[in-house]
């Protein structure tokens, strides 16, 4: 019992770890390129868009759908590893 | 067809599927009511996640407020798509685990205690309720512009709909006709979209046609910062906010996404916790198609805007132009009586008023689409409000039937509950009806409530609650309420008692109070540890119930505990 409390333990740990991970891209791309870091970015372009507004209306947006599929892919991973997948 | 028949068969037809929908899916017990039986497939409760989201103001306004705004619009690109990270991150797989119906129950169960339940009750009858009345006057406002009947007929015709899907089908009901009205709501935005951009710019993806090149090859971005800063505008593509407080909405926007009841019940009608993760990225999927098109149909639509009024000859503008100032969505008034139409943003010497709304109702006109596209969007506009209304009925019908009546009496039959739930969904579809015939002043203001209270109360706490063992009832109760009544006064502050000093120099480190409700989430955080730290850890079985609830496997439907 011990050791599984152990184990439970040490997978929500590695559950914060993958979310920590995926929230700081996600604090990236839309208050960092998108608001904090906007007016160095539109210097770059690409096509038609000035990078930093495009992330700010459409850049972040994509990323953030990305964000979510990664984050249900390895959390379906841990789970497996750990046992505690639903069947 | 003229547009008037095409509107009424388009209309008309996807009034008919709900209708059948509704009966098909009637809900017979309180947790079919509640949750739709727990069945739903991730793939199914994205879309209707998406629609239920996706608002009247998404679907009719968005667009048009970015126009407007540029590059400050993206504030609610980010915000309104952002919190579905969080959503999906921190909150639906656990509240899933968890597996009873509503936000309330889980305050209360997790935070041992009713009073912690009756202030969430309130908080979700507070948010839902501002934001129906909203969507009950955009039914009536689609109704009037393009049915030509009257505002309050059409408020009340569409009463008529959801009362009959909401409060028979429940839960049920909803999620099926929100999947119809996500197709129809999605195809009628896209349409217009697609050819606006294949003529402007020659790219029939509307997403990559905003970085594209218009006629002689210039880019439009760069087009439009040009025609707008020589008119005397703010270029395009900058802010003209401050910093601070563009990042404080987005925030506020984002977090309030996160801790709306109506969005959160959601995830409770999928069987398993993987179900309700993966049901997020749908549901973002689903949603990102609208919010990535839509800056494109801004700059669209305020490039042809200009490009085809703006400067021309006062008796020479095209058709739609006239048929618009009859809503009074567009005004041309020749002031300097030269002949032609002036556009500058100084008011004594404008000559060209275009109400927001125009970006996307007229777009079939200016770009000359066929009818039925213009019926098309009718029905698309109808479906976002329709579907919108529903899910926040549900929520207050839950609200008042579970979180409110079963408390008090917990001894009540399902038989007894699931009527007072239908009863509580009739009363509500009345009432919000009622705020759609006679729109109180300051609709445009609440909607900044609701968001910094969603944002001020739930969220932290619901976080908390599934992040920390440690957190007990004494700081919930004392962090929400302390971060509802921060925000609160702030926005009455500001929005009622002096509106004239709703300037930037008199807010606090610059944030507007539509931001407001990140600095009370600050609060809320802050003051619930302070106060947990120095009052008694929870019992035992709530910290069992937070260990379960982070383990996945054996997630049942959603039950009674």
């Amino acid at each position: 019992m011990d050791e599984h409390k152990q184990r439970m333990k040490y997978y929500w740990k590695r559950n914060i770890r993958i979310v920590l991970s995926l929230l700081a891209v996600w604090f990236l791309v839309s208050f960092g390129f998108g608001i904090l870091m906007v007016e160095p970015l539109n210097a770059i372009r690409v096509g038609g868009f000035k990078l930093g507004f495009w992330f700010a209306q459409q850049g972040s947006i994509f990323s953030f759908v990305v964000l979510i599929f990664i984050y249900v892919y390895k959390m379906n991973k841990l789970d497996e590893e750990f046992d505690v997948n639903e069947k | 067809m003229d547009i008037l028949t095409w509107t009424y068969l388009l209309v008309g037809f996807s009034f008919a599927i709900y209708i059948g929908i509704a009966i098909y899916t009637k809900a017979s017990s309180t947790k079919e009511f509640y949750t739709a039986g727990g069945g739903v497939s991730p793939l199914a409760n994205g879309m209707a996640t998406a629609a239920d989201w996706m608002s009247a103001a998404s679907f009719i306004s968005m667009a048009g407020i970015i126009a407007f705004s540029g590059y400050d619009g993206s504030v609610y690109l980010m915000g309104w798509t952002g919190g579905y990270v969080l959503l999906a991150l921190l909150l639906a797989p656990y509240l899933r685990k968890f597996g009873k119906f509503t936000v309330p129950d889980f305050v209360g169960d997790r935070y041992y205690s009713n009073k912690a339940k009756i202030v969430a009750v309130i908080c979700a009858l507070f948010i839902s309720f501002t934001y129906v009345a909203g969507q009950m006057r955009g039914v009536g406002i689609v109704f009037s512009r393009y049915l030509e009947v009257d505002i309050n007929t059409g408020v009340i015709i569409g009463m008529t709909i959801v009362f009959f899907y909401a409060v028979l089908g429940g839960m049920k009901g909803i999620t099926y006709t929100q999947v119809a009205q996500y197709c129809v709501l999605i195809f009628a935005f896209m349409v217009p979209a697609i050819f606006v951009s294949m003529q402007l710019t020659s790219n029939p993806v509307p997403q990559l046609g905003l970085g594209g090149t218009v006629e002689g090859g210039e880019y439009l971005l760069d087009k439009l910062d040009g025609v707008l800063t020589d008119l005397g505008f703010h270029e395009y593509t900058t802010g003209r906010k401050p910093t601070a407080d563009i990042f404080a909405i987005t925030l506020a926007l984002m977090v309030g996404t996160a801790g709306l009841p109506h969005v959160i019940v959601r995830f409770f009608t999928v069987p398993r916790v993987k179900d309700a993760r993966l049901s997020a990225g749908y549901a973002l999927v689903f949603i990102a198609i609208l919010y990535t098109t839509a800056p494109a149909v801004a700059a669209f639509g305020i490039y042809n805007a200009i490009d085809t009024v703006a400067g021309q000859p006062v008796d020479q503008l095209p058709e739609w132009v006239g048929n618009w100032q009859k809503t009074n969505l567009i005004t041309v008034e020749d002031k300097d009586r030269d002949g032609f139409v002036q556009y500058t943003p100084y008011q004594d010497t404008n000559e060209l008023n275009i109400d927001k709304d125009i970006m996307v109702l007229a777009a079939p006109e200016i770009a000359n689409l066929p009818n039925w596209v213009v019926g098309l969007v009718a029905a698309g506009g109808m479906a976002a409000a329709l579907s919108t209304a529903a899910g926040l009925l549900l929520v207050i019908s839950t609200a008042v039937s579970r979180d409110l009546f079963r408390t008090f009496s917990p001894s009540m039959t399902e038989k007894r509950e699931l009527l007072i739930a239908r009863i509580a969904a009739a009363t509500a579809v009345v009432i919000a009806g009622y705020f759609g015939v006679n729109p109180p002043g300051f609709v445009a203001e609440v909607v900044a409530f609701a968001f910094g209270l969603a944002a001020a109360s739930f969220f932290p706490v619901i976080i908390m609650g599934i992040f920390s063992t440690r957190m007990n009832k004494e700081g919930a109760i004392a962090g929400m309420l302390c971060g509802l009544i921060f925000t609160l006064s702030y926005i009455i502050y500001f929005k009622f008692i002096h509106p004239e000093l709703n300037t930037m120099e008199h807010w606090w480190f610059g944030v507007s109070p539509e931001g407001i409700g990140s600095l009370g989430m600050a609060i809320n955080f802050l003051v619930c540890y302070l106060v947990s730290m120095v009052t008694p850890a929870p019992p035992q079985k709530v910290q069992d119930i937070i260990q379960d609830i982070r383990i996945p496997r054996g997630a049942g439907s959603a039950h009674d505990h």
